[in-house]
Order: structure tokens, then sequence, then C-alpha cells
């Protein structure tokens, strides 16, 4: 819990986010997400309630294992590229030498090795987020929490940003991915959880959050006419013409309806549950 | 603290390479020695057109004798001075003067008439009344037939030797006071200047890492109270290395240019004399006297001083480059919004310098003594008082008063900033400032 003057920020979240999983943390605007993640990575402490990094309380020592990226974004504008990323890179406990090492090779990997002299205001702010964003991993955190990344990025380095997420998920880092776009959340989130109002208000595999949220809502395509009377155990959705969207009682329902439908001889070419969208999920639970 | 050392590092390193620190820092002394040389220049200026003067001395006071100057001479003449006024320009004289006869040898005012076609410029003007009155002098001697060296008995100059009361006391001489009160001044004048130059830095600096968000990047890794500390140690190195920089170069450069130009800085001093109620100094006791003054300075307990002054120079920095660090965190994009909440810190800072220039005139008043231990005023005041040999204890007391209260506002502005700099698009007032102090972390 966390309360500034006459107002709780964060009341009564709880969740557990998988080690080596990518983790997305979901809220409107003012729903309590920044002030949670400032008490992650440290920023805060929380006025009641704990948090335990790879079952240890949070302490001194964890900023050093913790990797953040915060949606406001800033750099020393007048440090140059490799001082400024060498400097936070000590910060979190390099050794110069060590530093130095990771920051070329990161450096190497996005082309931007001979960016080492230049000087922050030169870049523009795509590539000043590339900086940021091997600053935020350069020590190789246990635990990385990403406030936005992709936004001001153009699809090619979205997609290179993308790309590192999940190879650093694959060697094993837990990623925080803190965001309201939510077809970037299907795309890389396994888990999720939604916080409104400072509290959470569910969690879970997003498989598992789209399965609670499901309507047993069916699309099918088809050719020819339907049969009277095959519909009525089923609420039509909408209907046009070849193509229908309709709701049934109980998942199981919907085999009762395809069989019944191959019986009476419709050519049936496509027969689909639809799930429902995280945005949809999202819009639903915060209204 | 292995990355508060970090931070001091990046601060002091950022500062002192870049371009514009290493201008002010060689510039300023450069600015110091041109000054030096322009007033040098000034002071020892005389008009540099010669003139011819053509003296009609009716009652032969000079009894036609008179030394010439630099780029004046005299001339005595017997035309008279109808002919000379009328035929001015045929004659190559720049001016006509006439010395009337005394009538009254008791008289104390004697009118002299000075004929030309421009008006007579200020040092000519002094130089001929200083002529006339020093032969005057001489001529009524004469004429009342005084005895010179009975007169010169009547003029006696009193010199005042300040004694102690008892025998443990250094003995000052009558030096003593002025040399401490040009030193406290000096030293009084370069205090106040750092808390504003340097504790503006420190404020700009924390102001620019909030609004450019890289401070939420730094305080995920450090606490902010080790970013706020390491800022001001860093900028406060910065300090050090410029000052000392300056106290080296300064005096380097006025020597050199001194040497270079041929200046004399007498020249300065004895203008400076010529300031009314500076007068009657004569130009023989000017050598014995810096002699003197050189002795006295060597003298002072410079031991005790300096380290002193540099306790001082970091107690006051410190103490209000926290709050200006504090401030700074409160403000927001908008610099002129923010200026308002800085008056509280610039207000003592202001009146202690008002006290000091008081303290170095009555070091020993009331004022001044309760000042140089009031914490908020004896960064500024005490140094000035230094060289006064103020009693121990009040010393002692300052001291541990700073110590104490510099420790106890980076403390306090440690609990505002860590706040301050984390609080976006707020308008922030005094009250509420007072309010982050309470907040729990």
């Amino acid at each position: 819990m966390k309360a500034y003057e006459k107002h709780v920020a964060v009341n009564d979240v709880s969740f557990e986010v998988p080690a080596g999983s990518i983790f997305g943390l979901l809220g409107p605007n003012g729903a309590g997400k920044t002030s949670l993640i400032r008490i992650i990575t440290t920023i805060t402490r929380a006025d009641e309630g704990t948090v335990f990094l790879d079952g240890e309380k949070l302490n001194s020592r964890h900023p050093e294992e913790i990797g953040y990226m915060p949606e406001e974004r800033g750099l020393y504008r007048k440090m140059k590229v490799g001082e400024h990323l060498t400097y936070l890179a000590r910060l979190k406990g390099l050794s110069a030498t060590d530093a130095k090492a990771k920051i070329s090779g990161w450096m190497e990997k996005f082309g931007i090795e001979d960016w080492w002299d230049k000087k922050v205001e030169e870049l523009s702010k795509g590539m000043q987020q590339k900086i940021q964003f091997i600053a935020t991993v350069v020590h190789e955190p246990k635990l990385l929490i990403l406030d936005e990344p992709f936004s001001g990025l153009d699809p090619v380095n979205t997609n290179l940003i993308k790309d590192e997420i999940h190879s650093l998920r694959g060697k094993g880092m837990s990623i925080i991915f803190s965001t309201h776009r939510m077809e970037q959340v299907e795309e890389i989130c396994e888990h999720i959880v939604l916080i409104n109002k400072g509290e959470n208000v569910l969690e879970g595999k997003v498989s598992a959050v789209k399965d609670r949220f499901k309507q047993n809502l069916f699309e099918l395509e088809y050719e020819g006419e339907l049969p009277e009377g095959l519909l009525e155990r089923a609420k039509v959705i909408d209907q046009q013409p070849g193509r229908l969207t309709v709701q049934v009682a109980e998942t199981t329902e919907s085999n009762t309806l395809l069989r019944a439908m191959l019986d009476r001889g419709v050519f049936v070419k496509r027969f689909q549950e639809i799930l429902p969208t995280l945005n949809e999920i999202f819009i639903r639970q915060v209204n | 603290m292995d990355k508060l050392w970090l931070i001091i590092k990046r601060e002091y390193l950022t500062r002192v390479t870049r371009r514009s620190f290493i201008l002010a820092t060689l510039l300023t002394p450069l600015a110091f020695g041109l000054f030096f040389v322009v007033a040098g220049l000034i002071f020892q200026y005389e008009s540099d057109d010669s003139r011819r003067i053509a003296i009609i001395d009716e009652g032969n006071i000079f009894d036609r004798s008179i030394k010439d100057e630099e780029n004046l001479y005299f001339k005595f003449v017997d035309t008279d001075l109808e002919t000379l006024r009328q035929n001015f320009d045929d004659f190559d004289y720049d001016g006509i003067l006439v010395v009337p006869k005394v009538k009254d040898v008791m008289a104390t005012r004697h009118t002299i008439y000075y004929y030309a076609d421009k008006q007579p410029s200020l040092d000519i003007d002094a130089l001929i009344r200083d002529r006339v009155r020093g032969q005057m002098r001489d001529y009524k001697i004469e004429a009342l037939q005084l005895d010179p060296q009975q007169l010169e008995a009547i003029d006696t100059r009193i010199e005042l030797e300040p004694e102690p009361i008892d025998d443990e006391s250094a003995d000052a001489s009558k030096l003593t006071g002025a040399i401490a009160a040009g030193i406290g001044g000096i030293m009084g004048i370069i205090m106040y200047i750092v808390v504003f130059i340097y504790g503006m830095m420190v404020m700009r600096s924390v102001m620019e890492e909030k609004t450019s968000r890289i401070v939420e990047v730094m305080i995920s890794s450090v606490r902010p109270f080790q970013l706020m500390l390491g800022k001001i140690v860093g900028v406060g190195a910065v300090g050090l290395t410029q000052v000392a920089i300056w106290a080296i170069l300064i005096p380097i450069i006025i020597l050199v240019s001194s040497l270079l130009f041929g200046i004399d800085s007498s020249a300065q001093m004895e203008m400076a004399q010529q300031q009314p109620g500076a007068a009657n100094f004569n130009p023989e006791d000017t050598e014995a006297m810096v002699a003197l003054a050189i002795e006295e300075f060597k003298s002072l307990n410079w031991w005790l001083i300096l380290p002193m002054f540099i306790f001082f120079f970091l107690g006051g920095y410190f103490l209000y480059s926290s709050m200006f660090a504090a401030v700074g965190s409160a403000m927001g994009d908008d610099l002129g919004e923010g200026q308002s909440l800085t008056i509280p810190i610039t207000i003592p800072v202001i009146l202690a310098f008002y006290i000091m220039i008081v303290a170095i005139q009555a070091p020993n008043s009331s004022l001044a003594v309760w000042s140089s231990i009031f914490p908020l005023f004896s960064p500024i005041v005490m140094p000035a008082r230094l060289a006064f040999s103020p009693p121990v204890w009040e010393v002692v007391l300052s001291v541990v008063l700073l110590a104490a209260t510099a420790i106890f506002f980076v403390w306090l502005s440690g609990r505002i900033y860590r706040v301050g700099i984390l609080m976006y698009g707020k308008k922030v007032t005094l009250k509420e400032l007072g309010k982050w102090l309470f907040y729990k972390d």
C-alpha cells in the first residue's frame, strides 16, 4: 500500500511475476502503475506490504539487480554516449572494464559503435531511446521493468527492441512490461495484471484471462441456406449472407450446433470461437 | 560509498572540462589584470599636452624662480598684462598667470588670476595653487620674520599605538586594524560570491536533472540523498578548484602586468590619499608604511586563518547549497515561478554581507560577535573577523554550530529533495516544502 497525502495511490495490489516470463502491468492512466513501479524499483517505499525479489525481501542491494526504463526518459544531454552509458552501468555496480566491454557489445549489436564519442544532445529522440534501452539492460538485471518501451520508436526499431526483449527473456530475465497499448501486450506478454484505481482487478496468464472473459461467441462461414429452427438454442448476434455470429449458453453447445449444421447438409467453411481481445477486457473492467 | 564517489567524480569532471568553465576560470583573472592595468593607467594619466605659462609676478613673491613641471613650463615676463592679452596669439603662451602684490600679510586669502583661451585643467589648477601656496608661505615667513624651525615644530603628527591590557595578548601595531579589515573584507566578499555562484549552480543542475527526467533513472540506482550529496560535493570541489586557481593567477597577473606596463601601485595609493580625510600624507611615510604592512601581513596567524577560511567556505557552501538543492528539486520547468522560493535563502546571505561590512569596522561589537556565531551568518561574517584574532571560544563555538547546522540542513534538504524530484506539474509553496519534510519514504 502506498498513500500520498490524502490520496491512496496503490492499495492492496498483489501479484506474482513468474521468473523468466514477460509480464504485462496494465491499467488506465492514473491507475497507480508508476507508483507501483517506483515501489518495485526501490525509488519509494510501500507504506504497507512487501515486495519479494527471488524470494528475498526488497533490500538495498536489489537496485543492482533491477533495470528500469521509465516512461518519461532522460539522459544528461551534454555527456558523451559512451561516458554516459559507462556512468549508469557503474552505478549499477559494474566495474569500469566490465561496463566498457558490455556497452561495446550492445552498441555493436545495435549497429551504433561509432556513437561512443557523440554527445547525447546530438542524437534524435529515437536514437536516445536505444541508448536508454542499453542503459537499462547492460548490467544484466534479474528483473527488467519497461514502461512504454516502444513509444516514439519507428517500426524497425520497435522490432529491434522487441527481439531483444524476447532474447533477454530467453536468458532467464523476468520482464515487467507496462503499457496501455493492448495489442502489444497481446503480442508479447504471457502473464498480466490489470490494476485500476490502485487495486488489482484481474491477474493471470493471458490465455486464462481471455478464457475467463469469453462469452461463448462463435463465428461461422457457410454456403447455402440455413435450415429453419437450427438456431433456436443460440442467440444470434450478427447475421450477414454466408456469415453468422452466435452466442451459445455453454462452450459445449457449440459442438451440438456444428453437428446439427453438418447433419442438415450445410457446407461449413469456417467455424471459430471468438475470444475477447485484451482491449475489450480492459475497457470492460475499467469502466 | 562507491556510488557516491562516482557521482562526485561525474559532477566534478563534467564541469571542469566544460569550455565555459575553463574560459571563466582563465578569463576572470585576465579581466582583473586588465582592470588593474586600465585603472593604473588612468590614475597615472596626467595631461599629456605641454603648456607654457607666462607669470606676471607683481609682488615678486617668486623671486624669479619656479620649478618646471613635466609638460608644464613657466616663464616670468615683464611685459604688462594688456600687451600680453592683446597679442595672446602671437606669444606662444597657453596661459598668463597674474600673481598680485600681497597687500596684507595677515590675510589668509589671496586671489591670483589665470588668463587663457581654455579653462585650466584640474591638475594644472591644483599644481599652480600648490606652487603659489608654498611660495606664499616662504614669503610670509620672511615678511613676518618668523622662525621656520619653530613653525615646523607647531605641526605635530599624532600616532595612536594600540597596546594590550595584559602581557599575554599579542601586541598589535597601528596597522593591524587596517590590514585585518582589508583581509577580512576580501574573505567576506569571496564567501558571499562563492555561496551565490556555486549554490545557484547546484540549484540549476538539480532542476535540469529533474526537467530532463534523468533523475528517475538515477534514483533507481542510487538513493536520492546520495545523488544530492554527490552533486553538492562535486560542485563544491569545482568551486574550490576555481577559487584556488584564481588565488594563484590573479596576483601573478597583477604582478606581471604591473611590470609590463610599468604601473606603480603606489600611484593608485596616492590617488586614494587625495581623497578628503586622507590628506597630509607624507610620501616618505608611505614606504615605511608599506614595509610595516608587509610585516603585519606576515605576522598574522595564517596557520589559523587559512584552514579556518576553508572550513567556513565548506560549511557555508554546504549549508546554503543544500537549501538551493532543495529549492531546485521543487521547481518545475519554469525558472521564474520557482524564483520566489530562493528569496528566503538569499535574504540571510545578503544580510550577512552587510553585517560583514560593519564587522570589519567594529569587529568586536556585539552585532559582529553574535553574527559570527549564528550559523546562517557566520560563513560570511567570521572569515571577516578572523584577522582581528577573535577570542578562541567564539571561533570554536562558531565552528561547532556551523558544522552541526550544515549537517542538519543537508539532511533536511535531502528530505525535501527526495519528494521534490519526483513531483511534477505542481506549483510549490514554502508550506508545501515544509510538508514534504514529514513525508515517509
